[in-house]
């Protein structure tokens, strides 16, 4: 079974961010349903729910339940849509903090869109000067279309928010149909061998 | 079943109290717990390895050596014994003067080290970690077992001609246990060699520490030791027990909630859920100690971290009280269900005997300090 991640920082309950990404998800979907692969789910991820779980794992190494399905969920999915708020002209701390727990390699090779949303338009380049660094820096596959949604762009026609995540969803859906889904190498399955441990 | 202690040897101010103890009061009161471990029947005390502070154990050798010199019967072990950082030369010497002078009751548990700063500080890299690992411990297992060594490796200067002294006692090498929360590597280390493997199972959730010991069983099996439920297994974990349960989570919770590690992050009731730590009753504690088996098989030692985060020597003296009390039920818990073809975890007396046995005609290994060899120890 196909899964899009969809993770997102929102704070607020309903939140743009949520509502952006989710948009997101169906628009990759119905991309990806237009290709001829049926049967693929979503799965949406809020950060704010898991806020305790990863200040937690940061500080006392110990992933509480909840934080280990999510992370398996992450070394599973065909793609990850990943949404952060601008906080003080970046992602949110609450974004960073789980990319930083995340087991390292996770991301490496896998197809990630990203979207942002802010209060004005002048922020729109936070994709590309602190969340692209990010994930390059993780070796994900970024698409090189992201999504900035401001404050505005719900209203106003002229944006066009919902083309533009049309266009997103559908060159995202080609990307992670392009792209074999990667496995997480299982260190207990696949194991090296002490032989060539000892040949160093 | 070994049932037992080990402590990490931190210096940490009791948080009911705001008072520290000084680095004197913990290398004395290691060794009162130590003593009192042997007096309540315990059979391992094994103290941890650090060169920075919070922590006073920097020579372990010196302490369990003067540990040795006031008990009788109880195993000393390490939790762990840095095999990354110390030269190997020096960790074989010390331990087997060590064995000398405890009459055999040595073992050590190699570990790692998480330190970041403690790898240069010992001309070392962390990134190197397992590789040093791997290339030390082969080369501490050949001069505790070849009167001559020759080698060469990465990390150490070369040896030519080089042989140990004090040679084990007996000719044979104190048993070795590979501890490790998450390394499959050093899992598969102590299968190659047959060695035994540690899980602190402290930190994690029970289902990791099962699958770090299964991996260590199959390739146990795969290495040619026997079948994967004869491999030898330890498990570490944590209690803090009162006569009534509430007692037991009221006393320790103000230690819980800032204890060094874990401390500021889950609940108490969260950690308990999802890690092998149980507060509460003796009752409670026998019982959830004894549900490890179901997770990881028959096992053969258990040792109990007591005496961290601040809890002063009295509160400890009195955990290993109760400890003592529920011993007898906990023996008898491991070996309720045990199949007679499950080992016992090695000691230096069945190393012994198994080194006589392997060696019926072959050339007689002297000690060249007692002048002593396995057969005449042996007769």
């Amino acid at each position: 079974m196909t899964t899009i991640l969809v993770i997102t920082a929102g704070m607020g309950q309903p939140s743009s961010t949520q509502l952006l990404g989710q948009r997101l998800g169906e628009a990759t979907l119905a991309g990806l349903r237009e290709a001829g692969q049926q049967g693929v789910q979503l799965r949406h991820v809020e950060l704010r729910t898991l806020a305790a779980d990863l200040a937690s794992y940061l500080v006392s190494r110990v992933p509480s339940q909840a934080l280990r399905e999510v992370f398996e969920a992450v070394g599973e999915a065909s793609g990850v849509i990943a949404v952060t708020p601008v906080f003080n002209a970046s992602f949110s701390g609450l974004f960073k903090l789980f990319f930083d727990l995340l087991e390292e390699g996770l991301l490496a090779g896998r197809p990630v869109l990203l979207a942002a949303t802010g209060g004005t338009q002048r922020h729109s380049l936070v994709i590309d000067h602190a969340m692209l660094p990010m994930f390059h820096y993780l070796k994900a596959r970024v698409l090189p279309l992201g999504v900035f949604a401001a404050t505005k762009d719900w209203g106003g026609s002229e944006t066009r928010l919902s083309r533009r995540i049309g266009q997103a969803g559908a060159q995202f859906a080609e990307l992670v149909a392009a792209t074999p889904v990667v496995r997480p190498v299982d260190a207990f399955e696949h194991v090296t061998s002490f032989e060539d441990l000892l040949r160093g | 079943m070994q049932i037992g202690i080990f402590t990490v040897g931190d210096i940490t101010p009791d948080p009911t109290t705001g008072r520290t103890p000084s680095e004197h009061e913990r290398i004395k009161a290691a060794v009162t717990i130590a003593r009192k471990a042997e007096e309540i029947g315990l059979d391992v005390f094994a103290q941890g390895e650090h060169h920075n502070p919070p922590f006073h154990p920097s020579s372990p050798t010196t302490l369990l050596g003067f540990i040795a010199a006031q008990t009788e019967r109880i195993i000393l072990s390490t939790a762990t014994t840095l095999i990354t950082t110390n030269d190997p030369v020096k960790i074989a010497e010390d331990y087997s003067v060590l064995q000398h002078l405890a009459e055999g009751r040595v073992d050590l548990m190699m570990g790692r080290g998480n330190t970041g700063p403690v790898y240069p500080w010992f001309g070392r890299d962390i990134r190197d970690g397992i590789a040093l690992a791997v290339e030390n411990y082969a080369l501490l297992r050949r001069l505790w077992r070849e009167d001559v060594v020759d080698w060469e490796g990465k990390f150490r200067t070369p040896l030519n001609g080089f042989t140990l002294a004090p040679r084990p006692l007996d000719g044979v090498p104190p048993f070795v246990w590979h501890g490790s929360i998450r390394a499959p590597e050093i899992a598969e280390q102590a299968a190659f060699y047959g060695d035994g493997f540690f899980h602190n199972n402290i930190f994690w959730n029970m289902s990791h520490t099962r699958k770090m010991v299964h991996l260590y069983r199959q390739r146990f099996a795969h290495h040619g030791h026997g079948p994967a439920d004869t491999a030898i297994v330890g498990l570490g974990g944590q209690f803090f027990m009162r006569r009534n349960s509430q007692d037991a989570v009221a006393e320790f919770r103000p230690y819980f909630d800032v204890a060094p590690v874990y401390g500021y992050g889950p609940s108490l009731e969260q950690f308990m859920a999802e890690t092998p730590l149980s507060v509460g009753s003796p009752q409670q504690v026998l019982e959830k100690t004894l549900s490890f088996t179901s997770q990881v098989g028959h096992y053969q030692r258990q040792l109990f971290l007591i005496d961290h985060a601040g809890l002063p020597l009295k509160t400890v003296l009195e955990q290993l009280d109760l400890l003592g009390e529920i011993l007898p039920d906990l023996r008898k818990g491991y070996a309720e269900g045990r199949p007679a073809h499950i080992p016992d975890a090695p000691t230096h007396a069945s190393l012994v005997a198994a080194a006589v046995t392997h060696r019926p005609s072959g050339p007689t290994l002297v000690d060249d300090v007692t002048g002593r060899s396995p057969m005449q120890r042996q007769a």
